[in-house]
């Protein structure tokens, strides 16, 4: 005979302004097995739990249910609660009642009814739920970095600082990422290749680090504490380990006019390239696509003048399978494309650049050598117009609903920088708002405006028009003054909104972790796990979670590092007992679940029965590792015979809370 | 191509290449074939037929046959060799012990549908210019051919063997069929008509499990409808929906694997298109994830036990099923 406990957590008024909490214990009380049924205010706190520990012990309960918040929340919390005194944790159910009851409805009277509903399910299920033990698996003490930004970089130099292995992933020749790119960095204005480039180096040289550059992460099986990763490494039709990055072969490559993506498409490169001077590794990289002797097998220069004989026309992509304990995913952002956005002339006009051009032109390492100059006739621009929030905090389909974060800071970079080199140059900001916490950021936005007397002009500009004499009218309002403006300008900066790299969207499949409809990784909580994904054993780091600028990011790639080093220091991790088993007798052997199985758990094995005429059978049937299957259940619904069944989650259990539910 | 096929099969079992030999055998009329094993050459002489008539499929057999001693020769016309690839995929028969000789395809003749013409006593017949030539009881009949033709043979997908040892015949090719016109109209229909469309249809239904104990994808070692853990297990319709939930249930179980033979609808007593459920599905795949046959090859996987990240999004059921 089944004694179940029931107990309503007000959760202050989260629950119970919404719902009648009495009315639930009331109701519940009279549910096949209940012996009692309590509410309480916080059933989370310390007297709360006693009250859960005491019913246990006094009315020697076999099941109990808590009607509260989400079990992400506390089914921890009242799992052992009741371990402590005795009672099988996986014996305890949680209805919640406020996520998805409470905090959703207004009207009390229907809040109430479905709060009982649920906990009807919960007392239902609870009457099929069987004592459980949980067992433990291994964790592999090395660690996966997807992205080799400033983000990735630091994961891994914490990690490895740690004294654990850690690989990164980079799909560009070069790890560095965007922070390459930038030529000075705010609010201290010190040369960001002199901060970024050493920690390049040390990741390069450090003993725990591997840099997989020019590679994708092609597959994710796995768990926490135990991912298989295959990794694809790109043909970059030159041998790495025979490469000494001395540049002979880019010197002598004919093909030359291959738009260089490290400035941005403002200059060509060659065919073979090595993306920057200082760029990790510093290895060659032929781009199929223009060199010619990989399209129609003319040319060979290249190999003709490597004396390290490092060049292999016939290097296939090539794929490494690894095991990891952990996985940080720093896979960042880039700017918008600002093709739609006819109203600033981008497409048109070589004068208007985005941000992250204007880093490039300004850059010693830049296509004009660190002079500012007009891309169009390389004269030197007077009058600069700045654009905020190019499709940053944007209502319509073409732009992003958040705030680009880093937009307002480096402009004030940029206009300061701008004035200070070139005191002969006028320089307007149009914007929304300007926003600058963090520390010393505001005050670096006044040393632009008071020290360096740059234009800040609060509206939005409405057209940016070429003109015939090379100069471009930006029209625009200025909402203070509230006058409709004409400059003529000879360069205009748009701030692009900043987005998730493309390939996140398809890695986050992999991962089995979450997004929001941005494309962003969503943490396990917004607040208190910021660096975790949902998915065990998943942490994020940097701009891969939202905007960040380049603190911020350091700042979370170290907390990343932490929360995986924490991970990775266990020998091994508590497995979760609610596993997936097959019913033999029931297997047809067909494989479905195998073939569905996301962390290979399911195999087979021919078996002898003995059939119903006395006579034997040899079948294949599955069985599952239950050290590997992580209980998703996706095998108990590609079972066609209804073979397969989940520990704690049972075809009859979910059966009995559908018809909990329906009655 | 009746007396080719018992010569060649008696050689085999003569060389002692197979032991048995799966076909159809003779009924008590010329049109009531089933499927039969041979075990010698004058079992074979004596019953063995192949005719306009023997449109069954004999792949599902096999599951059992070939899990015997020795091995087993089956004649295999196109449609059912798609069906043994699939139960091969699904580890359900064993490859080696099945000896495939792959035999030319229908059309083949539905009785009932001579029938439906008010013919009776039927004793032969013949085929003269698209002519069907029946000779009853009460005389000769005539009608033509293709009205005669078996609702599985009408919409024939392929002329092309998936899996054979040996060819009598030639081989011929995947066809453009219009199988899937009728999925279409149901699906241009408002909710409301395609739910009375089926309720129709299904009502029909006396649960004699004809379709399911057919079906080449149901060859469960227990059926979940004779699993009393199950939950839904019955054997007659307890009230008026059960028989739409039996069809349903089964149909999501083939989902993926379905072949589309036609054999469910073949059989049903009571003429319910069953195989528009499966074709639905069947057309829903290979929209939603590419074209995809059940059963065309060994290697390829059913998208619904496979996905790629180009897969489409769950909320494509959503958007689709929006008035």
């Amino acid at each position: 005979m089944q004694r179940i406990g029931v107990f309503v957590c007000h959760c202050g008024t989260n629950i119970a302004a919404t719902v009648d909490v009495k009315a639930v214990a009331e109701a519940l009380s009279h549910e096949p097995g209940v012996v009692i049924s309590q509410d309480y205010q916080y059933m989370c706190s310390e007297s709360g739990q006693n009250l859960v520990k005491d019913a246990i012990k006094e009315h020697n309960l076999t099941g109990v249910v808590v009607c509260s918040c989400s079990p992400r929340m506390h089914e921890n919390t009242f799992r052992k609660a009741a371990a402590s005194v005795g009672l099988n944790p996986y014996l305890v159910e949680i209805a919640n009642i406020r996520e998805q009851c409470s905090w959703i409805h207004k009207e009390i009277a229907t809040a109430t009814d479905k709060a009982i509903i649920l906990g009807k399910a919960a007392v239902a299920k609870v009457h099929l739920n069987a004592p459980l033990t949980a067992g433990e698996s291994p964790v592999v003490k090395r660690a996966l970095v997807i992205g080799g930004g400033i983000a990735g970089i630091q994961t891994a130099l914490d990690i490895a600082e740690a004294g654990f292995d850690v690989d990164i992933v980079e799909k560009k020749p070069t790890i560095g990422g965007k922070m390459a790119q930038i030529d000075k960095t705010f609010p201290t204005l010190d040369c960001a290749a002199c901060i970024l480039t050493p920690k390049m180096v040390e990741a390069s040289q450090n003993e725990h680090i591997t840099i997989h550059s020019f590679s994708e992460v092609a597959d994710v099986k796995g768990f926490v504490g135990n991912f298989t990763v295959t990794i694809k490494k790109k043909a970059r039709y030159v041998d790495e380990v025979k490469c000494t990055g001395c540049g002979a072969c880019v010197e002598k490559c004919p093909m030359k006019k291959v738009p260089n993506e490290f400035n941005e498409g403002l200059d060509n490169r060659h065919a073979i390239y090595i993306p920057f001077a200082q760029a990790v590794p510093k290895v060659a990289t032929i781009d199929p696509n223009y060199c010619m002797m990989l399209k129609n097998g003319k040319c060979g220069v290249c190999s003709k003048v490597c004396a390290a004989g490092a060049i292999d026309y016939k290097q296939q992509d090539k794929f490494i399978e690894q095991k990891y304990g952990a996985i940080i995913v720093a896979t960042g952002f880039n700017p918008i494309n600002l093709d739609k956005y006819d109203e600033f002339a981008y497409s048109q006009c070589p004068d208007v650049v985005t941000s992250l051009e204007l880093e490039r032109l300004m850059n010693a390492a830049g296509p004009n050598g660190g002079t500012l100059l007009r891309p169009s006739d390389k004269t030197h621009p007077h009058t600069i117009v700045f654009v905020q929030c190019v499709g940053s905090r944007c209502d319509d389909e073409k732009g992003k609903p958040y705030c680009s974060k880093i937009c307002c800071m480096y402009t004030a970079k940029h206009a300061m920088l701008i004035r200070e080199k070139y005191p002969d140059t006028e320089v307007y900001v149009f914007y929304i708002d300007v926003r600058t916490p963090g520390k010393n950021f505001d005050e670096f936005y006044r040393r632009a405006v008071e020290q360096y007397n740059v234009h800040y002009i609060k509206g939005m500009v409405g057209k940016v028009t070429p003109k015939s004499d090379g100069k471009i009218d930006v029209q625009a309002s200025d909402l203070l003054a509230n006058e409709q403006l004409h400059i003529n300008a000879d360069m205009v900066v748009l701030a692009a909104a900043i987005e998730p790299d493309k390939t996140a969207r398809p890695l986050a499949t992999m991962l089995t972790t979450q997004m929001d409809t941005n494309d962003f990784f969503t943490e396990a909580h917004p607040k208190l796990r910021p660096v975790e994904s949902a998915t065990a054993g998943i942490f994020l780091s940097g701009a891969c979670q939202g905007p960040k600028d380049i603190p911020e990011t350091v700042a979370q790639a170290s907390a990343a590092a932490a929360k995986a080093i924490g991970l990775l220091v266990k020998n091994s991790i508590t497995c979760n007992p609610c596993v997936a088993h097959s019913d033999e007798l029931l297997c047809n052997g067909c494989s479905s679940c195998e073939k569905v199985c996301p962390y290979g758990a399911i195999t087979y094995q021919d078996k002898e029965f003995r059939m119903p005429d006395r006579t034997t059978a040899i079948r294949r049937v599955a069985s599952v590792n239950p050290a590997v299957c992580q209980g998703c259940g996706a095998c108990t619904v590609a079972c066609p015979s209804g073979a397969m069944d989940l520990n704690g989650f049972s075809n009859s259990q979910i059966m009995a809370e559908v018809d909990a539910i329906c009655k | 191509m009746q007396e080719t096929m018992i010569k060649r099969a008696k050689e085999l079992l003569a060389d002692g290449t197979v032991s048995r030999v799966i076909g159809w055998k003779k009924g008590e009329f010329g049109y009531d074939s089933t499927p039969a094993v041979f075990e010698t050459a004058e079992e074979l002489d004596r019953d063995f037929v192949f005719d306009d008539f023997t449109a069954s499929n004999v792949s599902k057999y096999l599951v059992k046959e070939s899990r015997k001693d020795g091995k087993i020769l089956a004649f295999l016309k196109p449609c059912d060799t798609y069906s043994f690839n699939q139960l091969i995929k699904e580890h359900r028969v064993i490859r080696e012990n099945v000896y495939i000789i792959g035999i030319p395809g229908g059309p083949k003749l539905d009785v009932e549908k001579i029938k439906a013409k008010g013919i009776t006593g039927i004793l032969n017949k013949k085929n003269e210019n698209y002519t069907l030539k029946i000779e009853t009881l009460y005389g000769t009949e005539t009608m033509m051919f293709y009205e005669a033709i078996c609702g599985k043979c009408q919409d024939c997908k392929s002329k092309k063997h998936v899996i054979y040892d040996e060819l009598i015949g030639e081989d011929g090719d995947v066809l453009d069929s219009s199988r899937f016109d009728m999925v279409e109209k149901l699906e241009n229909m408002t909710a409301q008509e395609r739910f009375d469309f089926w309720r129709e249809q299904l009502s029909k239904c006396i649960r004699c499990n004809a379709c399911r104990n057919v079906c080449p994808a149901c060859t469960c070692e227990k059926c979940v409808f004779d699993n009393p853990k199950s939950g839904i297990e019955n054997k007659a319709p307890s009230d008026s929906f059960e028989e739409n939930m039996f069809h349903i249930i089964r149909a999501f179980h083939v989902a993926g694997r379905c072949t589309d033979c036609g054999e469910c609808s073949r059989v049903c007593p009571q003429n319910i298109p069953l195989h528009l459920l499966n074709r639905k599905f069947i057309k829903d795949i290979n929209e939603l994830y590419g074209e995809y046959q059940a059963g065309a090859d060994l290697t390829s996987k059913s998208p619904l036990t496979d996905y790629d990240t180009n897969d489409c999004e769950p909320s494509i059921v959503h958007e689709r099923g929006v008035e």
